[in-house]
């Protein structure tokens, strides 16, 4: 019918026409590859094409240790690398049956919900930037920047963090960490308002987002959606509070659900999350008991014989590590479950009958990480 | 004696042999070089001298437009190397383009694998001459943390395309990313591009 390669071909008897978004292109945050059947502007169907950058990961960690195989997941969701770590180092903790030290809990925690800030705050400059303003960008970054930082103390790492072993946390917080993560709070609090002032009460921003993209409660069930997305149309899905993690149990924190489910729903979603995550990190920063930061545990880690399973609340959705061990010191089979991927499955159905334009919109909504949908 | 190194310290060790190396950093390099020319003043303004290629390489490395060409994770480094805190267009890296026939420089931002590597070729075949390649982080210099084990990764962008500076780091802080490009401004001005040697070598 078509060629890949050919940039623009239409389709015989019709109207319609096949174009080609990406792999190099901006407004696919990465290098995803969308064929788009058009008729005109409208957007007939959707074909998302991944893979050009599937590192073959989960085959990777099959040669890995299980200390070792946490670090290659860092890559795999890189604005969320600490939730990465931390689903993997969970899914080795059950195996192997280690209690995590409730200080480590805490940090974990803390940790988590500052990615979830800072991921946050980079998919809102860049929404903004898809719906065409520019300035968004530099404030979100402005904010990100101090995340990055406190990260940088005390991981030692802006970006991949690799904080997370198998029993805990791996060095103790920075003597200044609490001081800078109530510093920045109370800075983004003001911020954040500053956000919606800017972007979310912007009448042309509201008229690119309202009632575009719409994704019923059921249609979001069945195509596996988690995350922001499933939650902005109503489904309930907050691994944080359906299955507890840490000490998710003993914080007092909602779970946020729009029943919209267009774009603009998605948008105030991540907004309202963002919020709530700061009322976590304060409810903590306080109270972080004393102990260890880290579980004593044998040099050489051996997962008996078995299947495990473990799922954290990364901030695009349900993150699930599914590991086959057959007792040896590497796994034989590791599963993760991205939420990007479900996410992107449920593009062409909210996109079908839209604008071209719409189109850029409704995939900024849905905060896809490349890297996390191919790994 | 004071412990401040002064004149005949340096002299002793030079004597000795002991004297550090002393290399120009980046910064005196890549700073704010001069126009390449000198003025000759004539009564109501004056008489610029210098060499073309001096003028034209002067004039390319201070105006390098980069391709935004993320993959992965070092996308999110270069993205904070263009905003405000690190604001990369202080040095002249100011407009990043989405199509490469507009761009100058492609940085590659993350991982290559087999399926990216003819999008890739593509796109630098695409570009305008004179064109500039950096390879940022360790994926893209060497496969990196995926050197191993994998089946699908590119071990190093420059099996598929030319590479005129490497970036250690994964992902590089944006400062090193900066020392790239700078660096890369050095390589201009210090000469011919890769084209014009290329040309020179058809001839000879």
């Amino acid at each position: 019918m078509y060629r890949e390669t050919d940039i623009i071909q239409t389709i015989p008897g019709t109207d319609e026409m096949v174009i080609n978004v990406g792999p190099q292109h901006p407004s696919t945050h990465g290098v995803l590859h969308l064929v788009l059947t058009i008729n005109g502007e409208i957007v007939k169907k959707v074909e998302p094409h991944i893979g050009y950058i599937h590192r073959s990961i989960e085959k990777m960690c099959e040669s890995l240790t299980y200390r070792q195989f946490i670090y290659s997941t860092s890559r795999m969701d890189y604005l969320a690398a600490h939730t990465n770590n931390h689903a993997c180092a969970m899914c080795v903790e059950q195996g192997m049956g280690i209690e995590v030290p409730l200080r480590a809990q805490y940090i974990r925690v803390l940790m988590d919900e500052l990615t979830r800030i800072a991921s946050h705050c980079l998919w809102w400059g860049s929404i903004a930037m898809d719906c065409g303003a520019v300035t968004p960008f530099f404030l979100a970054f402005r904010e990100r920047e101090m995340i990055n930082t406190i990260m940088e103390e005390t991981c030692g790492a802006r970006l991949t963090m690799n904080y997370n072993v198998p029993g805990g946390v791996m060095a103790d917080i920075h003597p200044t960490f609490q001081q800078s993560v109530k510093d920045f709070v109370r800075h983004f609090r003001s911020k954040i308002d500053e956000y919606d002032e800017l972007v979310t009460g912007n009448i042309i921003f509201q008229s690119r987002l309202k009632g575009v993209g719409k994704l019923s409660k059921e249609d979001a069930i069945s195509y596996g959606c988690t995350g922001p997305t499933a939650r902005a149309s109503g489904v309930s899905c907050d691994v944080r509070k359906h299955f507890p993690y840490e000490i998710y149990n003993q914080i007092d924190f909602k779970e946020i659900t729009h029943t919209a489910g267009d774009s603009y729903a998605r948008y105030l979603m991540r907004l309202a999350e963002m919020r709530e995550s700061m009322n976590i990190i304060e409810q903590l920063i306080d109270n972080i008991p004393e102990g260890d930061y880290l579980a004593k545990t044998k040099a050489v880690l051996k997962l008996p014989k078995g299947e495990f399973y473990s799922r954290v609340e990364t901030p695009r959705g349900e993150l699930g590590v599914y590991i086959v061990s057959e007792g040896g010191t590497t796994p034989y089979r590791i599963k993760f479950r991205s939420p990007g991927f479900s996410n992107l499955s449920a593009l062409d159905h909210m996109t079908r009958g839209h604008k071209i334009g719409d189109l850029v919109a409704i995939m900024g909504t849905l905060d896809l990480v490349i890297p996390d949908i191919d790994r | 004696m004071s412990e401040v190194p002064n004149n005949e310290n340096i002299a002793a060790n030079a004597d000795t042999g002991a004297q550090p190396e002393v290399r120009k950093s980046i910064a005196e390099l890549a700073g704010p070089i001069p126009f390449p020319g000198t003025v000759h003043e004539t009564p109501g303004g004056g008489i610029l001298v210098s060499a073309m290629d001096d003028v034209i390489n002067w004039a390319r490395s201070n105006s390098l437009w980069p391709l935004t060409f993320g993959t992965s994770c070092c996308a999110i480094e270069m993205m904070s190397a263009y905003s405000a805190k690190y604001d990369w267009s202080r040095f002249g890296f100011e407009v990043a383009r989405a199509s490469p026939r507009q761009a100058d420089v492609i940085i590659i931002a993350g991982t290559i694998v087999n399926k990216m590597a003819p999008v890739l070729k593509r796109l630098y075949d695409q570009m305008a001459d004179p064109k500039y390649v950096v390879a940022m982080g360790a994926c893209a210099t060497s496969g990196g943390p995926f050197f191993y084990n994998t089946y699908s990764v590119v071990k190093g962008a420059d099996h598929v395309i030319p590479v005129d500076v490497y970036v250690a780091g994964c992902p590089p802080r944006p400062e090193a990313l900066i020392h790239a490009l700078m660096t890369l401004q050095v390589k201009i001005k210090a000469g011919m591009t890769r084209e014009q040697i290329r040309d020179e070598m058809k001839t000879t």
